[in-house]
């Protein structure tokens, strides 16, 4: 502890930096945090996610307090909230926008680590840590979806569920014991409403500490993907570097600005977003019997889905399905350019990953089709496509991101 | 316990003893916290009623015509109990070449019912009615020819989340993402018209 904090200020002020280094904190965390001074717009997208990870923890509390977990009180519950609880349609569609606006988010968040090699060295832990996030918060919302006991949460859950039945071995076991019956019933529902209510809350809260503690160690990666730190000024400051506080802080209330202003456009004008945030099949209650003509996931988890409906074999499908979200966390070691940014690499490692970009949306997109010859035959054409990133990635990285970079960052005054 | 050192010399601290009360400690510690999860794991398996729930039950099948399907609940699954006419067990046997598992080797049922018509009688077909690829329930589409589904349809079931095909035995098509037959329950009868599923008939037939 620097004597420095001890001493400023007076009265309360230094009573409490004596007991808790309030003062000791900020100027380390924040106003003495230097982050580079050439962030763009891709920057805005981590606080937001912070931002809306707090919304979602605030709206949860309180249709909580109305929602009733039970196969036959859930889906009456929600109608409740929403028809008969003093602004509980809005409660509601202000959460079920977040989860949306969470992956939207999030995905133009890791695209930004593709484009600016954020995930290369030393920022591997940052990444992998983030993709941890990623992953419990597909788990998040795909519970979250079954919650209402709509007839495309039960179906949704009865898919899902069942890919672990391609297990070898323990598969149908396994399957049972994640429902807690021969199928998913009331006791589905309720260890479902544990965990997204306590459980995965809690574990997103931890790694989204241990992503901002990596963060607060490497520092932020920029545009150029030059390490600022390696530039350092008379004052030992980084010379490309500015205070994050308070920069950057003002920088992000604009961008949080523009971005509740599109949320509340969405929840207010276009609440299901045509089918796209809550599918129209979950406005019927669970029905066992029937299952809805056409089964789609939500749209963040549809690229995934699409490789796994298109190919002929069960097993096969589940493992394709698997190895296309876990292949991210391999990035760091695929990618053996010297130079981080895309700025500074090749044509070739240019149109590989806008390549990779647009084999993504256009297997998002065929995912939410129904599952007839031609969408299932695009799929197959793209799911190549979409392993072939991840395998040319470290020969195209190798060959064509190491030029020369410039000393200082790209950097125009406004 | 022990003496304590009286002069000022610090005693040797006995390492190979540190690490091996060391790995004791954790050690014990692990296999408690093991076997303190099993209680907490075994939690999520079915409960007493949910096993309750799964005994047999018995339904009536005098209500169903020839050529048609009921559905019942066993164990919260569908059961599909189709009233199979002549002509729909005779078109069984015309495309073993279009199945992937024609003689249900790979296939989950009775062994009673691992035989050319799936069955215990040949003119009642007993189903799970969750698809095998992913859960949902195929639809029905008795009729043959019917060109919504393929062509040269011989009447079965088809699935429409994902496009897989059954025919009137529940056997898998070739080009479907399902790998294996529909399932079929243990069932046995009660007479002519009482179907029980869930309790195994004696091994009666085609048990080979």
């Amino acid at each position: 502890m620097g004597a420095a904090s001890e001493t400023k200020g007076g009265g309360f002020r230094a009573w409490l930096n004596k007991r808790m280094p309030v003062d000791q904190f900020m100027a380390d965390q924040l106003t003495g945090y230097y982050a580079p001074k050439n962030f763009n717009i891709w920057y805005f997208f981590g606080s937001l996610a912070l931002l809306v990870f707090v919304m979602q923890i605030v709206t949860g509390i309180f249709i909580t307090m109305h929602y009733k977990p039970g196969e036959a009180t859930a889906f009456n519950s929600v109608e409740y909230l929403m028809r008969e609880v003093p602004y509980g349609w809005l409660l509601r569609t202000l959460h079920s926008t977040g989860a949306s606006a969470f992956f939207i988010v999030v995905y133009l968040h890791m695209a930004r680590a593709l484009l600016y090699g954020s995930y290369k060295a030393p920022r591997e832990l940052l990444w992998v840590i983030g993709m941890l996030i990623y992953f419990a918060l597909m788990a998040e919302a795909f519970m979250g979806y079954v919650l209402p006991w709509g007839n495309m949460s039960f179906w949704g859950a009865q898919v899902i569920i069942n890919i672990f039945n391609t297990i070898p071995g323990i598969g149908p076991d396994l399957v049972e014991w994640i429902r807690g019956d021969y199928a998913v019933a009331d006791s589905t529902l309720n260890r479902f409403f544990s965990l997204h209510v306590i459980a995965m809350p809690f574990l997103l809260a931890l790694l989204i500490l241990l992503h901002l503690v990596a963060l607060r160690q490497v520092g932020s990666n920029n545009p150029d993907g030059i390490e600022i730190k390696e530039n350092l000024g008379p004052d030992g400051k980084p010379v490309d570097g500015i205070p994050f506080h308070p920069y950057y802080t003002l920088k992000d209330v604009v961008g949080v600005g523009v971005f509740l202003t599109l949320f509340a456009v969405v929840v207010f004008f276009a609440p299901t977003f045509g089918g796209l945030f809550l599918e129209k099949p979950n406005f019927e209650p669970a029905n066992p019997m029937s299952t809805p003509e056409h089964i789609a996931p939500t749209w963040y988890f549809t690229p995934y889905y699409a490789i796994l409906r298109a190919i002929p074999d069960q097993r096969l499908g589940a493992l394709a399905f698997a190895l296309s979200v876990l292949a991210f966390v391999f990035l760091p070691w695929l990618d053996r350019a010297k130079n981080k940014s895309i700025r500074y690499r090749g044509l070739a490692s240019k149109a590989l990953l806008g390549m990779f970009f647009i084999v993504f949306l256009v297997l998002m997109w065929l995912g939410l089709q129904p599952a007839e010859p031609v969408y299932v035959l695009m799929a197959r054409i793209c799911i190549p496509l979409y392993f072939a990133f991840f395998i040319l990635l470290p020969f195209v990285s190798k060959a064509d991101g190491n030029g020369p970079v410039p000393s200082r960052v790209t950097y125009h005054a406004h | 316990m022990s003496d304590h050192a009286t002069d000022d010399t610090v005693p040797e601290v006995d390492e190979s003893r540190r690490k091996f009360l060391v790995a004791a400690t954790v050690g014990t510690g692990a296999v408690g916290a093991v076997l303190t999860a099993v209680p907490f794991l075994s939690s999520w398996s079915p409960s007493e009623s949910a096993r309750a729930a799964g005994l047999p039950t018995e339904v009536d099948l005098s209500k169903i015509e020839a050529g048609q399907m009921a559905t019942f609940f066993w164990r919260k699954q569908p059961i599909y109990v189709v009233k199979r006419t002549p002509e729909m067990v005779a078109s069984l046997k015309s495309h073993d070449a279009d199945l992937k598992d024609p003689k249900s080797d790979a296939s989950d049922q009775p062994a009673y019912a691992k035989n050319e018509d799936r069955s215990l009688k040949p003119d009642v077909l007993v189903l799970i009615g969750t698809c095998t690829h992913l859960g949902c329930l195929p639809k029905t589409r008795f009729t043959p020819g019917d060109a919504t589904v393929t062509a040269n349809w011989p009447g079965g079931f088809f699935c429409p989340c994902h496009g897989s095909k059954f025919d009137l035995a529940g056997r898998v098509f070739q080009g479907s993402p399902a790998s294996v037959n529909l399932r079929v329950p243990p069932y046995s009868f009660k007479g002519d018209n009482t179907l029980v599923i869930g309790a195994d008939a004696a091994a009666e037939k085609g048990a080979a």
